[in-house]
């Protein structure tokens, strides 16, 4: 059977000119006589390399990737809209393309005239339109406010009667880009449903979305996108898996890099800075920061101080598996491991740890001092392993505080929210801390794990 | 390129639809509403009596009174003309929205421009007639059956600049400045407040190779001066090449159209 969408080999580049040209005229250009040179491109971006898939008739076709990764321009390839550089694009049968929803409204004038005018532009008749007239009112809940002026209109309405426009043009392809975000979770289920209903009719669907969890339940097959080329094709859950694990990777560079950065940065500072507090718990600094304290906790005071007698040398967050690295899982167990220098022998010193998450919420504080380890000498080289058996925090970045200092909170060398992790969880709970908990049904009730 | 000229006739009721959303946006809110495509002309026709008779009456010879019905059967049809071309060098940027987002046939976009303001001139036509006859104008009413003629030949040629317009301003976006600038001086060039007989001799010429000029000249021989519409030849030689510009027009246009969706 011939598919419903045949993508060949499909690159588009996007010619990119040179800064001269944004403000280049055509009056320049004709006074240079640079005309023709001026529409030649001065560099050229990727967005799709050697695409190639097909969807077969009553599929649902999932395509992922981060941003910039050829998403939008596939399906603008597919829809029509802008021409492959190279490479066919073959569809069969009527497309409707939900890539914005509502363009072509105009503000003036009322929904009703807006929705027939809507229809005609998507390729309905007038007479189409107007068997479907009740229909797309019901469907996008307007009917108090389909004669008022498509201006007064807040988004999620107009959203909403784009979307019930589109879908009711009754295309043999549909063409979703993201859109499912427009309405609150009643409407985000009626849409589900309507596109269910396209599936049972044998029509195909080609979405493309952010929404992993809408991949794997609803799609009958998966394209994840990389930078313009393919990754991987086949069955959502792999391909989703995949992808998950490439996000990780990726996270885990940025983190890495940016905490390079901050260290890089926080090394050439005045070792005297702002005053210490004592335990390594989030008393700000000074109350005047309090309010920005407050909005960005990350942000306010980060940075290294201390007179450096016992210097920390060396820092590595390890996971279960003792590699060094910035992305873990809920649960896992959790290794803080530093090393330092003492260059005389002291004998009055605490170790501390503050554990912070993104809203500058101290999650956790502790010190040696408060767990009551007595202080006798540190000389040379040393190290300090700061370990915890399950991280049980929900997903999020978290930040660090590591100290050295006195018992009366002199600093050695303290390293404010310099080092970043990043918790991935499986379950989407709340909150700032997961107690070890377990649920237990009784009597009446029937339940259970998905 | 045929092929897609062809496919022009499939967007009729696209066009039409639009044309219809264009005039009834243009005066949503309004209290007159449409009137006012009635009284912008008659206004302005109130202007220039005023201006023509009393405050410069000996600015034209005596055998062009009324010189304000004159000047208006010109006006009209360059308001129309000069609009359209403003509008349409717009139209596609201020249509992005459909061009980036959904499969929509760009060309409808300038079309319905053009469109839409002949319909704004055909309102203005009503004055002219009550003018007409309240001056008691000599009209041949055989003459009269060029007028759909000449608007056939101006709507060709308007389309056909408004294509060009419309492709290239995408591309050049001071094209929009520099022809408001243009059309200043168009219009003075053009024999619309001054006939073609009270120009001097030696400007002829110009005024010939100027294709407002038989645009202008027809319909004031058709609307206002008596004797018989000479000017004909030159009308149909001008259809002739508005059909080439129309042409000239949609090939610049459709060879741009890829570029659209980028660029817009």
């Amino acid at each position: 059977m011939k598919p419903a969408i045949d993508v060949v080999n499909v690159s588009k580049v996007y010619r990119r000119y040179a800064r001269r040209r944004q403000f280049a005229t055509l009056k320049s250009a004709l006074l240079d006589g640079s005309l023709l040179g001026d529409l030649k491109p001065d560099e050229t971006f990727q967005a799709l390399k050697n695409v190639s898939f097909q969807v077969p008739k009553g599929c649902t076709y999932g395509v992922i990737g981060s941003n910039g990764s050829g998403k939008s321009t596939l399906l603008k390839c597919v829809a029509g809209i802008t021409r492959p550089t190279e490479g066919e694009v073959n569809v069969d049968g009527r497309i409707s393309a939900l890539i914005e929803l509502g363009a072509g409204f105009h503000p003036e004038i009322s929904g009703r005239e807006n929705i027939f005018i809507n229809g005609i532009m998507l390729g309905l008749s007038k007479k189409e339109v107007q068997r479907r007239f009740d229909e797309i009112v019901e469907f996008a809940e307007m009917q108090d406010f389909i004669d008022a002026p498509v201006k007064t209109y807040s988004s999620g309405m107009y959203m909403r009667l784009g979307f019930a426009v589109a879908i009711h043009v009754d295309p043999e392809v549909l063409l979703v880009d993201e859109v499912l975000a427009v309405g609150d979770q009643g409407f985000t289920h009626k849409c589900l449903d309507k596109f269910s209903d396209f599936r049972r009719r044998n029509k195909s669907i080609l979405l493309v979305t952010h929404s992993l969890d809408l991949v794997e339940k609803f799609c009958d097959e998966a394209h994840w996108l990389d930078k313009g080329g393919s990754k991987g094709e086949g069955d959502p859950k792999k391909v989703v898996a995949a992808y998950v694990m490439n996000v990780e990777d990726s996270e885990e560079h940025s983190l890495a890099k940016a905490e390079a950065a901050r260290l890089a940065a926080s090394a050439s500072e005045t070792p005297q800075a702002p005053p210490p507090d004592v335990d390594g718990e989030s008393a700000p600094e000074n109350p005047v920061d309090d309010g920005e304290t407050a909005r960005d906790g990350f942000k306010a005071t980060e940075g290294r101080w201390g007179t450096r007698e016992i210097e920390i040398t060396n820092v590595s967050i390890s996971g279960p598996d003792g590699e060094s690295g910035h992305v873990f899982q809920s649960g896992d167990d959790l290794k803080v491991h530093m090393t330092m220098t003492a260059n005389e022998p002291i004998t009055d010193f605490v170790f501390g740890l503050g554990l912070f998450n993104a809203d500058g919420v101290c999650v956790y504080g502790t010190n040696t001092n408060l767990e009551e380890f007595q202080p006798s000498e540190i000389a040379g080289e040393a190290s300090v392993t700061f370990e915890i058996d399950s991280l049980d925090l929900v997903e999020g970045t978290y930040r660090l505080d590591l100290a050295a200092h006195k018992a009366d909170g002199y600093p050695y060398d303290y390293h404010r929210l310099l080092y970043t992790f990043r918790i991935k969880s499986k379950i989407r709970d709340v909150g700032i801390y997961r107690p070890a908990h377990r649920w237990t049904f009784g009597g009446g009730i029937k339940i259970q794990r998905t | 390129m045929f092929s897609s000229l062809a496919k022009l006739g499939r967007y009729r009721a696209l066009i039409q639809t639009l044309v219809v959303r264009d005039l009834k946006a243009r005066y949503r809110g309004s209290v007159l509403g449409f009137f006012w495509s009635f009284f912008n002309p008659a206004l302005l026709l109130f202007i220039y009596t005023f201006v023509f008779t009393k405050v410069l009456p000996s600015s034209h010879p005596a055998s062009m009174e009324p010189f304000a019905l004159f000047m208006f059967c010109g006006i009209l049809p360059w308001t129309w003309f000069s609009s359209s071309l403003l509008e349409s060098s717009n139209t596609l940027i201020a249509g992005g929205n459909l061009i980036k987002k959904v499969l929509f046939p760009a060309e409808v976009l300038p079309i319905v421009t053009v469109l839409a303001n002949m319909v704004h001139f055909f309102l203005g036509l009503p004055i002219l007639a009550a003018f007409v006859l309240y001056y008691q104008r000599p009209i041949d009413p055989v003459e009269l059956l060029w007028l759909p003629v000449i608007v056939l030949v101006q709507l060709i040629l308007t389309t056909g600049l408004a294509f060009f317009l419309s492709a290239l301003t995408v591309h050049f976006r001071d094209l929009k400045d520099l022809l408001g600038n243009i059309l200043t001086l168009w219009f003075f060039a053009t024999p619309i407040i001054y006939s073609v007989d009270m120009a001097p001799a030696d400007m002829r010429w110009w005024l010939n190779i100027n294709p407002m000029t038989h645009l202008m000249r027809s319909y004031q021989e058709v609307l206002f001066f008596e004797g018989s519409f000479d000017h004909r030849g030159w009308l149909l030689a001008l259809g002739v090449g508005s059909v080439v510009v129309f042409l000239a027009g949609y090939f610049v246009f459709d060879r741009l159209r890829d570029s659209f969706a980028e660029e817009v």
